[in-house]
């Protein structure tokens, strides 16, 4: 297929049109009666084109794009399982699409109990007492979830709390949450396993620590085995437990964060609970908290009337406000219910189970070639530190674009930032065992190549559509519109 | 080998300063722009504010990595390098010409924190 | 173990354990106190086949109803054109994940580029980040970057006639991160400028964000607004109805130095709440102040046009507690909705629907009045929403139109009432509405 790199505003046509909007029956021109300070005189240069333009240009994009559809996707705390198409045809049934977020709670039942449900659901799952399903993302989630945690220490009239822990291996998303909620972040220890270390904890647990946010699996994919422990420090000092839900996906079946003591988490519909990624989102982070934090969830939240009917509850005095503008990613929330509804009671505790049997499975099949800082069982994910074989100079980054040609999506690279070249596998339940033994097959082929032929792995990708884009150029001199783009071709 | 530069005083963080009078020069050692990399942006303080030894005052950017400044003296900024604007990648031509910004130094003492060039050599080589 | 989603057999996984070494699955779980180990059941239903699963969500499906819609709040019943589901549901746009890996993912990162310019476009404003999640969260993040701009200045405007559910969740943010926020009162239905001139003499506002239209419908008039704003060193934001920019004198052309807002209104599904996206527009002054992932165009090795996220040091995964915001994603295929949107509508197109939407509420407007059961509220100027004073119990009104079908009015209070016309409700619609209600 020959390469496409046009624009939409480059097919443009001066009087083309994609659109046939119903005649104006009425006799009056409203706009006209606007006075004229109030309107538009600047040009706006949106694209002419017909409808056919605009279907083969983005058809053509999607080419451009490797999805979970396309292959293997083993990028690590990101769970890139499947996406099951019976989720996006319920989730695009008129009856939900055309509600109107404010139309009266007794013409949404269907939507409300739905809603509900998933309330219901992901508490059980989570082993927490009630969930809002109000936050738009993970991040969002995790803000949200720090605001509970916020809020509990101010409504007990605890004003000193404004500190809270995060191990130094977690994602710089856990310390931007924090910044955003209020807190100042204090880092614990990790140790050389990726565990926290409880003896540089102890210490910390102060009077002004509002609590702690861990993952569990780690972001090795290791599980901390020294949580119980953990969570009564943490308790002890007065402070809470803060899930955060990107490893959760391991732990179905076999851990609920309640029961090791978490008060607070949210979950990424998006990882565990198979909706799409959407190349960036949406998402959806709903957020499940302990009973005693249940009164300062954000509004709105959905309630069961003794009547049976479904009620959107608004904001009380102890809530801690609103994060979203109505129920949150609702389209999102229907994939996931789908979802939980297809596999049922039995099969989702095979989730976890499976996708650990694949990690490990990868994880022993390649450690003779990669450098394995751990040893050990492996949740849903693991981290190599780079080619076993560091003479040949061919890095992380070379591995990574190597598999490009070879029709994989890359691991999650250079994080954790505990190990120079980090290299994070994620496997996920959905893939068969032929597609691991490719993947596997691939990279010992990589590796060869690397002592072999170092220079080629360290020129790849060779075989994509692009290569080596100049991102310091693009980072330096910013164009980030057509119209600038414009602009510095003719220059 | 990173170039260190005799004269000037030095900061554990990798600034460097070079005094004059009342006045020092700022700007990032050899060092911390090799660190970096290419570097494509610099954020810088206004003329007129305030810095104080130790906190940050700005930050530099290369495309995935980003350092922030600290001010090795404390004092008011009479000049920041403008041409760093439209040119950030002059700090990885020449790191000791490419200065940041220019501080009237307020507490001279500070200055006494500072590295030689012979300890901060010593410093980088051991990182 | 086998299921369609699990795809292991029996010798599957006999063969993984054997080269992993393991007896069982179990064993791979041996690390953990057996205390935590969950050995219930859950409490959900049995697995679903797909026939099924149909089946439940049509017997869900049939438990809402669909209405004709006359309200607005934010969120308006616009026309979707059928290409756009179409396109969006090509697997290789939505089972991707965020573009980190430029070679393959050019689909991706060219479409954010677009979607950036066409935003840009309707706000004339220089820079327009990849999407945020929605308009109220955007909001917020504005408020942040007027702070962070502002260095030392922790004090931010916002106008009483903002959506009040934008206002709640500004509000929240502003309490926790420890923005001092003051809200604006508002004066016969917009913003009271004085008022806003006279917070602004403490000299310590960081910035201030007024709405367009407002929360009544209303087009507020920003004459010499930036002006004032800027002579006290602080910034102006502009949240405003994107598919109304299109006619409206714009946030660039009001001298603003940041617009934000909510993009439903670009023929986006209601979907009870969302998914939508917000926006964030600012000049090239504050590019680097502005969260969230950015697009940017460039070259590769052998000087192809292509696109990267770029100003990635300004973000959280490298920042840390050093961002100035958390936000780690975009609503990248809601992002992708507005660009084939805008792609099909063009300027006539959006032209269109904001004259049909305008002719359809300045008409029922004229109609309501003409029934002697509602009077103006504020004599102001509308595009597709409008706000009216009336005598009507407004829940006894809208539970007679719902029993007809028909989404009346968002009640206000204080015997407000406010309703909303696009180019989806016909005029022999708005006839019928206005027949009931002459009867009620």
């Amino acid at each position: 297929m020959k390469y496409y790199d046009k624009l939409i505003f480059e097919l443009s046509r001066p009087g083309r049109k994609g659109y046939e909007l119903p005649a104006d029956k009425y006799e009056t021109d409203a706009i006209a009666g606007i006075p004229a300070d109030l309107l538009r005189t600047q040009p706006l240069e949106l694209p002419e084109v017909s409808e056919l333009d605009v279907v083969r240009h983005y058809t053509n994009l999607s080419s451009k794009n490797f999805g979970v559809d396309t292959g293997f996707y083993p990028l690590g705390s990101c769970t890139m399982k499947y996406n099951p198409k019976i989720n996006e045809e319920v989730a695009a049934m008129p009856e939900f699409a055309s509600l109107h977020p404010l139309q009266d709670a007794e013409t949404a039942q269907g939507a409300l109990e739905l809603y509900y449900n998933l309330q219901k659901a992901l508490s059980n799952i989570a082993g927490l007492a009630e969930f809002t399903l109000n936050p738009y993302a993970g991040a969002h989630g995790e803000l949200t979830g720090l605001l509970v945690m916020r809020q509990y220490h101010l409504s007990r009239g605890d004003h000193k709390r404004t500190k809270v822990i995060v191990p130094d291996s977690a994602h710089g998303t856990n310390p931007a949450s924090a910044m955003v909620a209020g807190l100042e972040v204090v880092e614990v220890k990790s140790k050389p396993n990726g565990s926290i270390d409880v003896e540089d904890l102890k210490p910390l647990l102060d009077d002004t620590v509002a609590g702690i946010m861990m993952t569990n699996p780690n972001t090795l994919g290791m599980f901390e085995t020294e949580i119980m422990e953990i969570a009564k420090l943490v308790h002890d000092a007065g402070g809470l437990l803060y899930y955060d839900g990107a490893n959760l996906n391991p732990m179905l079946g076999k851990v609920r964060p309640g029961d090791m003591g978490f008060d607070i988490m949210h979950i990424n519909l998006h990882k565990t609970f198979s909706t799409p990624h959407g190349g960036g989102g949406p998402g959806s982070g709903p957020v499940g908290v302990a009973k005693h934090l249940v009164n300062l969830l954000p509004a709105p939240h959905v309630v069961k009337g003794e009547d049976g009917k479904f009620h959107i509850e608004g904001k009380s005095d102890e809530s801690l406000g609103s994060v979203s503008s109505f129920l949150g990613n609702f389209g999102v929330m229907m994939k996931a219910y789908a979802y939980i509804l297809s596999l049922g009671k039995e099969n989702l505790k095979n989730v976890g189970p499976m996708a650990t049997l694949n990690a490990n499975y990868i994880k022993e099949s390649l450690k003779d070639d990669y450098l394995l800082p751990i040893e050990g069982a492996c949740k849903h994910e693991f981290v190599f530190d780079g080619l076993k074989d560091k003479s040949t100079g061919v890095t992380t980054l070379n591995v990574a674009k190597r598999l490009l040609d070879y029709g994989f999506h890359a691991p999650t690279i250079y994080f954790p930032l505990l190990f120079h070249e980090s290299m994070m596998i994620e496997p996920t339940e959905t893939e068969s065992l032929e597609t691991l033994d490719e993947f596997i097959e691939v990279m010992h082929k990589v590796a060869k190549e690397a002592k072999e032929n170092p220079e080629m792995v360290k020129n790849a990708p060779l075989t994509t559509l692009i290569s080596h884009p100049d991102e310091t150029t693009a980072a330096k001199k910013p164009i980030l519109s057509y119209r600038q783009l414009k602009a510095s071709e003719n220059a | 080998m990173s170039k260190v530069i005799e004269g000037l005083l030095y900061a554990d963080s990798h600034e460097w300063v070079k005094v004059e009078g009342e006045i020092a020069t700022i700007g990032i050692s050899d060092y911390a722009q090799h660190a970096l990399g290419d570097i494509v942006y610099v954020d810088m303080p206004e003329v007129g504010d305030e810095v104080t030894a130790g906190e940050d005052f700005g930050a530099v950017e290369s495309v995935k990595a980003a350092s922030d400044l600290y001010s090795p003296v404390s004092g008011e900024v009479v000049e920041v390098n403008e041409e760093l604007e439209d040119a950030p990648e002059s700090i990885n031509a020449d790191a000791y010409g490419a200065w940041i910004i220019k501080v009237k130094i307020s507490d001279a003492s500070e200055l006494e924190n500072l590295l030689s060039a012979e300890a901060y050599a010593k410093l980088c080589e051991n990182e | 173990m086998s299921n369609r989603y699990i795809p292991h057999t029996e010798e599957d996984i006999r063969v993984m354990l054997d080269r992993i070494g393991v007896e069982s699955v179990d064993d791979l779980y041996k690390d953990i106190p057996s205390e935590v180990i969950f050995k219930g059941e859950y409490d959900i239903p049995e697995g679903m086949s797909e026939p099924e699963l149909r089946r439940h969500f049509r017997e869900l499906a049939d438990k809402n109803r669909n209405l004709k819609v006359f309200a607005g709040g934010g969120v308006y019943d616009h026309y979707a054109p059928s290409v756009i589901p179409h396109l969006l549901q090509r697997s290789e746009f939505y089972t991707a994940y965020t573009p980190y890996q430029p070679e393959i993912s050019q689909g991706t990162l060219q479409y954010i580029f677009e979607y950036q310019s066409m935003i840009s476009e309707l706000t004339g404003m220089e820079a327009t980040n990849a999407s945020m999640y929605d308009g109220a969260t955007a909001c917020a993040e504005v408020m942040f970057m007027m702070v962070a701009s502002a260095r030392k200045k922790n004090r931010v405007l916002i106008s009483a006639t903002l959506h009040p559910q934008v206002a709640e969740v500004v509000k929240t943010y502003a309490k926790f991160h420890g923005v001092d926020l003051t809200v604006i009162p508002e004066k016969e239905g917009v913003t009271d400028l004085e008022a806003m001139r006279s917070a602004l003499e403490g000299g310590d506002v960081a910035g201030v964000i007024l709405p367009c239209p407002n929360r009544y419908g209303i087009i507020e008039d920003f004459t010499g607004v930036a002006d004032s704003i800027h002579a006290v060193k602080a910034l102006m934001g502009v949240y405003a109805d994107p598919s109304a920019l299109a006619v409206l004198r714009t946030p660039a052309e009001w001298g603003a130095d940041i617009a934000c807002g909510d993009g439903q209104a670009l023929g986006m599904p209601m979907l009870f709440g969302g998914p939508y996206l917000g926006y964030i527009s600012c000049t090239s002054a504050l590019l680097r102040k502005m969260p969230g992932r950015v697009v940017g165009a460039t070259k590769d090795a052998s000087g192809k046009r292509c696109y990267v996220l770029t100003l990635q040091a300004r973000e959280q995964h490298i920042r840390r507690e050093k961002a100035t915001s958390n936000i780690c994603s975009n609503q990248s295929l809601m992002a992708l909705y507005a660009t084939i949107y805008l792609s099909l509508m063009g300027r006539g197109g959006l032209v269109e629907v904001n004259r049909l939407s305008a002719d359809g509420a300045h008409y029922l407007y004229n109609q309501l009045i003409a029934t002697g059961k509602f009077e103006p509220a504020f004599d102001k100027p509308f595009l597709k929403e409008f706000t009216l004073r009336t005598q009507f119990d407004v829940k006894e009104l809208n539970s007679k139109l719902m029993e007809k079908g028909i989404m009346g009015p968002i009640d206000l209070g204080n015997g407000l009432v406010e309703f909303a016309v696009t180019e989806n409700r016909t005029r022999e619609e708005i006839d019928e509405l206005v027949n009931i209600i002459k009867e009620a």
